[in-house]
């Protein structure tokens, strides 16, 4: 049996969309194309219209299902909780299962035949390194975000680290011994491409004093996995990750990347069974540490020891915290930052535009989306843009370079280990 | 079915990327909120009131129908198109076209969504109260031809109180220009006035030049508890009477109240039959005393308890009690019938049980709540539609509470308008020679009866069902 809904399974979550069309007001790909077969409640009529066989599964149908960032800021404010996203994911399993391929991706693709994409292959290419890109390992959802003949050349990626962050570390740093082992899932965005997040993040809980303890056998969370509808392979990586995550070892999960908090957390609630055991341990590290007691301690740090200047800084909401409600916690950490002045920029709440794979098959939809996030950025006047997640902070540097402002970007748990002493 | 021809003729006018025959662009704009479906023949999305201007031109030609469309937030249908044909969005005229800070007017597109609008007048301290709960969506152009209102109105005024002039595309495809910047203007008929609420039958608004007022200081906002409803509907009176206008008059009756108890965090206490949310506004000092007073004035009516937010957090917790009331009323039945009746404010109590005897005589669930200060009153009948014969029940529901409202010197629309789920009530409401007036004013306007057909007005209606029925 499947672990995963079927659209049909949603028909009483699509029975439940009265069409008031508030979602409009939510959608960042409604408002940047202004289609209503792009907003939740278009995408839901269009499921069901599907469903009902009033509409064929054609090209259309499938890149509709590819329009949404599976971001769920329309379930956040639908007064009735449609979960639209879901009802995404599950349209985008029914189309690879019905044309028989393993991916949504795969069938996507195939849609969309812009031969000019193609010409960027190589120089696609080139951003990774075929030797770089090899140590990827096949299952990571990098390799489904970043299809390589769809990657726009001027797209800002990250380098891709020589040295993975897991294998940085032994599998646990000890602590304080009246401390709970905490376990930090990565996810491949912090393991391959922004190791110095994860290093912000073992510096801040050896000096919180919790004992950490890293999983070597940890992969990807697979949300990626998910958004492609490809389900054999988020059950393979769910596997891999409960084991990894066994039960007779920490209580707490943190995540540091808001995706994977979903990934792991949200949608391994879902999925029910030992997959949920463990996504009820899921906890974002920012979170975490402001539960326990962090913003207390960073105030008492003496402020005259911070030699720097002033810093602007302001946040980013991912939404996948967002939608969680998480979106005190980063603020109040950074208030609490000696040295810091922390700013709120107009739209802090707005969808980066970044939506895993959509950015990759819609870039100049996405680049639109991330270019009216850099004009708050802009007017903000920050130095740093601070967020909680690594996809946008890779979709932020990407939407900064090409508005060509200089703000720097940054996790917070870097600016937070920035201030701690060493 | 549209001739290959006449697409081809739209998209001659506004480029072949803005029109679509699509059948999944169809389903898209087949409903509004209504939840009724009517598929369109082809959807235009031009971006001015010269491509406007021909695209009415042709379908009289053509004879086609032309339906406009905002947001397709309508309670009433007005954006559907019943007949089939064109709908026209407007979602592509979505300019702010100027803020003018000497003389407090702005113009603006009719696609520019109005919290936007709202946001970027008030970047420069200035202010545009109408305030329809669905601000957050619907478009500057929907609320003119639905003349929208929201809590601010008791204080405030509803939409066509700000609308000084407009642009407007007549229903052969003429630009007309009514009104203007000016604060006073008496040459020729007030056409703003007539545009103003016709929802989209008498012309297509491509421009609104709209009045602004200074951005009020401050504003403070209060929750009041009642043990009865009379003492609710008492306390409006008296406020009023007391020469104080608050921004807003909010009540909730019990059924409400129950519904929501279970979506907020705040204690609303069983002795509590009615909800009063208050809110006043301008300086600083003028409305603590203004709030002062109100509570004495209150007092004796069987207050329950109070809450008076002091910071802007208090306050907005305030508003999420009123704000959760919608999509908590799923909780008692998963369909129903939103109506939003006015009376003569000091008529509500009187007719809330009315509406309470109705619910008993044909056993459904009603629940009551809105505009206390202006009298308007959301009636929602709550029904299963799947349950048989609820909604024929609801139906005759209706129809009584609209006869109740009538009979007390009121409306059976305060803000929603009448579209086509509204039409066949009309002649309660208006009397012939009424209807006849407003039928000679569409007749010569629209002879050929394309732009928005079977809206409002009542010959069209057996088109509506047979259209219905072919869908
Ligand atoms: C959750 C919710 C809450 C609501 N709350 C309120 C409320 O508090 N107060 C209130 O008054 N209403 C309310 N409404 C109803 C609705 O939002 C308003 O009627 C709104 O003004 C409609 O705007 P729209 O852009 O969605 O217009 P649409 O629904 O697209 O169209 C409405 C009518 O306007 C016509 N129209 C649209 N644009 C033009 C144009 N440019 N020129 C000519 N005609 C045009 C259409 O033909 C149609 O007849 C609410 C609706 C919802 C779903
Ligand atoms: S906000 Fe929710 S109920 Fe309303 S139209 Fe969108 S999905 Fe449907
Ligand atoms: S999940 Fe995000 S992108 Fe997708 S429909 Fe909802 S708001 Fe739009």
């Amino acid at each position: 049996m499947s672990n995963h809904k079927k659209l049909e399974d949603f028909r009483q979550e699509i029975d439940k969309c009265v069409k008031c069309g508030a979602c409009q007001a939510q959608c960042a790909v409604y408002k940047t194309l202004k289609r209503e077969s792009t907003v939740a409640r278009g995408k839901v009529a269009i499921a069901e219209a599907l469903l009902d066989k009033d509409l064929p599964l054609n090209d259309r149908f499938v890149l509709d299902m590819s329009q949404c960032l599976l971001c769920g800021s329309c379930y956040d404010k639908c007064p009735n909780l449609v979960p639209t996203d879901e009802i995404v994911m599950a349209a985008r399993r029914e189309i690879a299962e019905r044309q028989g391929l393993t991916t949504f991706g795969k069938v996507l693709t195939g849609v969309i035949k812009r031969p000019k994409l193609m010409e960027t292959l190589v120089k696609g290419g080139q951003f990774f390194g075929p030797f770089l890109f090899k140590k990827i390992p096949d299952h990571s959802g990098l390799r489904l975000r970043f299809p390589v003949p769809f990657i726009s050349q001027d797209r800002a990626i990250p380098e891709f680290s020589d040295q993975p962050f897991r294998s940085r570390y032994p599998e646990l740093i000890p602590g304080d011994d009246d401390k709970p082992l905490v376990a930090f899932f990565t996810g491949c965005m912090i393991n391959y491409t922004y190791p110095e997040v994860g290093e912000a993040l073992v510096k801040v809980m050896r000096f919180m004093g919790f004992p950490l303890q890293i999983p070597q056998a940890q992969g990807c969370c697979g949300l990626p996995a998910l958004a492609a509808g490809d389900e054999e392979t988020v059950d393979l990586l769910a596997d891999a990750n409960v084991d990894a995550f066994a039960a007779d070892k920490a209580e707490v999960v943190v995540t540091a990347c808001a995706s994977c908090h979903a990934g792991i957390g949200k949608h391994y609630r879902d999925m029910g069974g030992d997959y949920a055991v463990l996504g009820d341990k899921v906890v974002d590290v920012l979170k975490f540490l402001v539960d326990n007691g962090l913003v207390e301690k960073l105030q008492q740090l003496n402020h005259k020891d911070y030699k720097g200047e002033t810093l602007r800084v302001t946040y980013h909401d991912p939404c996948h915290l967002r939608t969680q409600g998480i979106t005190a916690e980063p603020r109040a950490l950074l208030r609490a930052l000696p040295g810091v002045e922390f700013v709120e920029m107009e739209g802090a709440d707005r969808c980066c535009g970044l939506g895993g794979t959509f950015s990759v098959y819609h870039y100049d939809t996405s680049r639109k989306i991330g270019s009216r996030k850099a004009d708050g950025i802009a007017a903000s006047q920050a130095d740093v843009v601070a967020s909680a997640c690594p996809g946008c902070m890779m979709q932020l540097q990407d939407s900064i370079q090409h508005a060509g402002l200089p703000q720097r970007v940054s996790h917070v748990l870097q600016l937070i280990a920035e201030c701690l002493p060493e | 079915m549209l001739a290959p021809r006449v697409i081809r003729l739209l998209e001659d006018i506004v480029g072949s990327e803005q029109v679509t025959t699509d059948s999944t662009d169809m389903l898209c704009y087949s409903y509004d909120a209504t939840q009724q479906t009517f598929l369109p023949d082809a959807v235009v999305f031009p971006e001015n009131a010269e491509q406007v201007s021909l695209i009415m031109k042709m379908a009289n030609v053509e004879n086609i129908p032309v339906f406009p469309r905002g947001a397709g937030s309508g309670f009433t249908g007005g954006s559907l198109p019943t007949k089939g044909g064109v709908v026209l969005v407007t979602s592509r005229m979505d300019r702010i076209i100027e803020i003018d800070e000497d003389n407090l007017v702005a113009t603006v597109q009719p696609g520019v969504v109005t919290e936007q609008f709202q946001q970027a007048v008030e970047k420069v301290g200035l202010f545009y109260p109408p305030d329809p709960a669905s601000l957050k969506f619907s478009t500057l152009g929907g609320n003119a031809a639905e003349c929208a209102g929201g809590p601010r109105c008791v204080k405030y005024g509803v939409t066509k109180d700000y609308i000084l002039g407009l642009q407007v595309v007549t229903p052969q495809g003429d630009i007309i220009r009514t009104g203007g910047a000016t604060m006073k203007g008496v040459v020729g008929y007030d056409l703003t006035k007539l545009m103003v609420g016709s929802e989209g039958t008498l012309g297509i608004i491509t421009e609104l030049i709209i009045k602004l007022l200074p951005l009020p200081e401050a504003k403070k906002t209060m929750l009041i508890m009642f043990n009865s409803i009379d003492g609710a509907a008492q306390a409006v009176s008296a406020i009023i009477r007391g020469k104080i206008i608050p921004t807003t008059l909010e009540f909730m009756d019990a059924a409400t109240i129950d519904c929501v108890r279970k979506a907020t965090d705040m204690e609303l206490p069983e002795q509590a039959q009615a909800v009063l949310i208050v809110e006043v506004d301008g300086d600083a000092d003028l409305i603590e005393k203004q709030a002062k007073r109100i509570l004495e004035i209150v007092q004796p009516l069987g207050v329950v308890a109070t809450r008076v937010a002091i910071t802007a957090a208090e306050s907005e917790d305030i508003w999420k009690v009123r704000r959760s009331v919608s999509a908590s009323l799923r909780n008692v039945n998963p369909d129903k019938f939103n109506e939003d009746i006015c009376v003569p404010r000091s008529k509500v109590p009187e007719m809330i049980r009315k509406v309470d005897l109705i619910a008993q005589k044909y056993d459904i669930p009603i629940v009551n709540f809105g505009h206390a200060g202006d009298g308007n009153i959301h009636v929602n009948i709550m029904i299963d539609s799947k349950v048989a014969d609820q909604a024929e029940r609801a139906e005759k529901a209706i129809k009584e509470v609209f006869a109740g409202a009538l009979a007390l010197g009121g409306t059976m629309s305060g803000e929603h308008g009448v579209g086509n789920t509204k039409a066949p009530y009309i002649p309660m409401e208006l009397d012939p020679a009424a209807v006849a007036y407003m039928k000679a004013i569409k007749q010569a306007l629209d002879p050929k009866n394309v732009l928005n057909p079977g809206k409002i007005l009542l010959e069209d209606l057996e088109t509506i069902e047979q259209a219905k029925q072919a869908n």
